[in-house]
């Protein structure tokens, strides 16, 4: 071990710190967007809607990433039907090569973990959302997804390290995150262990801090929807939490009551 | 859990240290065989090139059995130091900061290496067939790389990864271009063709083996052929530096291909010239 280059990597590799997050919460968050109609599609029981999201899913769960990236990177690169069109100044550059295949293959697992949230919400809400006369629209956004969301928030944050972890591989296509610093470094100093040892703490650490958010987002959410009495204790200490369902009862008072005065 | 960690830290401490008495009736050698004509994977999927021959002629001179493994280029140092294999043959330039970690035998072959740029950039003519040394730079020297400088400037060039073309495009275009690193050469090609990168620089015996290919013919070579400075005195056997009879071993075993005209004739079969070092007494 030689203390001199751990100090270097120490010094080094947070400058990739930047980089590994922005590609890691940028392809999060457009891969959660796309998988939330994806899901439902998915998660419906006709063929028509759901055997294309199935097929895309399998393709892109079944693949490694690497392969995907590269097919991306240097496979788009080769057509000059892409490269004379204005997607080539997106595809020209790494970043986006490594955002669009990272996003394509969260959207595929996200997908899928949100659709086993979505068939584990007991059919008996949405059932009584339909007798209450919430449209499909309506029961999806007020019931189905608000349950989907605290059901598939434990296989979804193994999703998110999966992805913060898959971001190393944006180093093979020439971006310096904090694998690509890390092997340039190596490069310079030959001294693997030292660097990747550093490297390894860094994720780690990265790792530890995003499991520890969603275990507060998590009893949060809990806390919030086992009793109206602990929800209005809660509200009082701190700001109301989003998905709790005192607001889901003001959206609905809110939705009907047009509807009686008309009848 | 402790003991579960102290047990992993030993199956570390084994792995690395993992360099028992290597029976010198057999050898392994390493080559990244992605730089031709200096090494590549042949069609077979086999080891080929001007290193892998000159390599075989030592070992028969050594009298020893060697065997050639591929192994990528940004960790075949530290696969060296750590046992992996015995020896580094691939087209790998003795440097100062690479004897720090290794030690070279003395050179079997020079070579020199020069810039590529797309032709479609149109940028100002120069002389490629001048030579330019890097070693001790004058007045004129520095003309012709500022003009370069000039020249490339707002370009994105790319360059093999902990290569010393790395270091030295770095230092002299460092801050006028974006330099982008890759794994391999076949990569930087790729990215040269799709216009990602606008030239790079390398070996140019490597170059020359991408310009003459289908795809080569995008991008022709720009500047002088630039070697000494950080490409040190030529190409040589990397080894591990306390296997001293090896070391000498193999010195002795290219003094002898040298002076029978060996080195030339495998130089001009590959490269189709004579790089093999000048036999000096």
């Amino acid at each position: 071990m030689n203390t001199a280059i751990v100090l270097e990597a120490l010094l080094t590799l947070p400058r990739g710190l930047i980089l590994t997050l922005a590609l890691t919460i940028a392809s999060l968050a457009a891969g959660f967007a796309v998988s939330i109609p994806l899901a439902f599609l998915r998660a419906s029981s006709n063929p028509w809607a759901s055997a294309p999201v199935l097929a895309y899913t399998y393709a892109f769960r079944g693949t490694p990433l690497l392969v995907q990236l590269f097919l991306i990177y240097y496979g788009i690169g080769q057509l000059s039907l892409v490269r004379q069109s204005f997607l080539w100044s997106v595809m020209r550059e790494p970043f986006w090569c490594a955002f669009i295949a990272f996003t394509l293959n969260s959207t595929a697992h996200t997908t899928e973990v949100l659709r086993g949230g979505i068939q584990a919400v007991p059919r008996g809400q949405v059932e009584a959302a339909k007798a209450l006369g919430l449209s499909g629209f309506h029961t999806a956004r007020l019931i189905v997804f608000p349950l989907t969301i605290r059901i598939a928030l434990p296989a979804y944050v193994n999703e998110v390290i999966g992805m913060l972890k898959a971001s190393s591989l944006a180093s093979t296509i020439t971006l310096l995150e904090i694998t690509g610093l890390s092997r340039q470094l190596v490069s310079e100093t030959f001294a693997p262990y030292e660097v990747f040892i550093v490297a390894g703490a860094l994720y780690l650490l990265l790792t530890v801090l995003i499991t520890q958010a969603f275990q507060i987002l998590e009893t949060h959410w809990t806390r919030a929807s086992t009793s109206t009495a602990d929800a209005t204790s809660m509200s009082k200490r701190a700001p109301k939490p989003s998905l709790a369902p005192r607001e889901l009862d003001a959206e609905l008072h809110h939705r009907t009551a047009p509807s009686q005065t008309q009848q | 859990m402790k003991r579960t960690i102290l047990l992993a830290l030993c199956a570390l401490v084994f792995c690395a240290n993992n360099l028992g008495a290597v029976d010198r009736k057999t050898l392994t050698i390493a080559s990244e065989g992605a730089s031709p004509p200096w090494n590549a994977i042949n069609s077979e999927g086999a080891l080929a090139g001007f290193d892998i021959d000159v390599g075989r002629d030592l070992c028969r001179r050594i009298n020893v059995e060697c065997t050639f493994v591929p192994q990528d280029w940004d960790g075949i140092i530290p696969a060296l130091t750590v046992g992996k294999f015995d020896a580094i043959m691939s087209g790998m330039a003795i440097t100062e900061k690479r004897k720090k970690s290794i030690a070279f035998t003395q050179p079997y072959a020079g070579g020199f290496n020069q810039l590529v740029v797309r032709k479609d950039l149109n940028l100002p003519h120069t002389d490629t067939s001048a030579k330019l040394n890097l070693t001790t730079i004058d007045a004129e020297k520095q003309a012709v790389l500022d003009q370069l400088r000039a020249a490339l400037t707002g370009k994105t060039l790319g360059v093999l990864r902990s290569s010393n073309s790395e270091a030295v495009l770095n230092e002299l275009f460092g801050k006028v271009a974006t330099i982008r690193s890759y794994d391999s050469q076949d990569n930087m090609h790729l990215d040269l063709v799709a216009e990602r990168i606008d030239g790079g620089l390398a070996d140019y015996f490597t170059w020359k083996a991408f310009l003459d290919s289908k795809d080569g013919g995008i991008a022709m070579l720009y500047g002088p052929q630039l070697s000494g400075g950080l490409w040190g005195p030529g190409v040589g056997v990397g080894l591990r530096q306390d296997d001293r009879e090896l070391i000498a071993a193999f010195d002795s075993a290219i003094d002898a291909a040298m002076r029978d005209g060996t080195l030339k004739r495998l130089s001009e079969q590959w490269f189709e010239i004579d790089v093999s070092p000048q036999v000096s007494n």
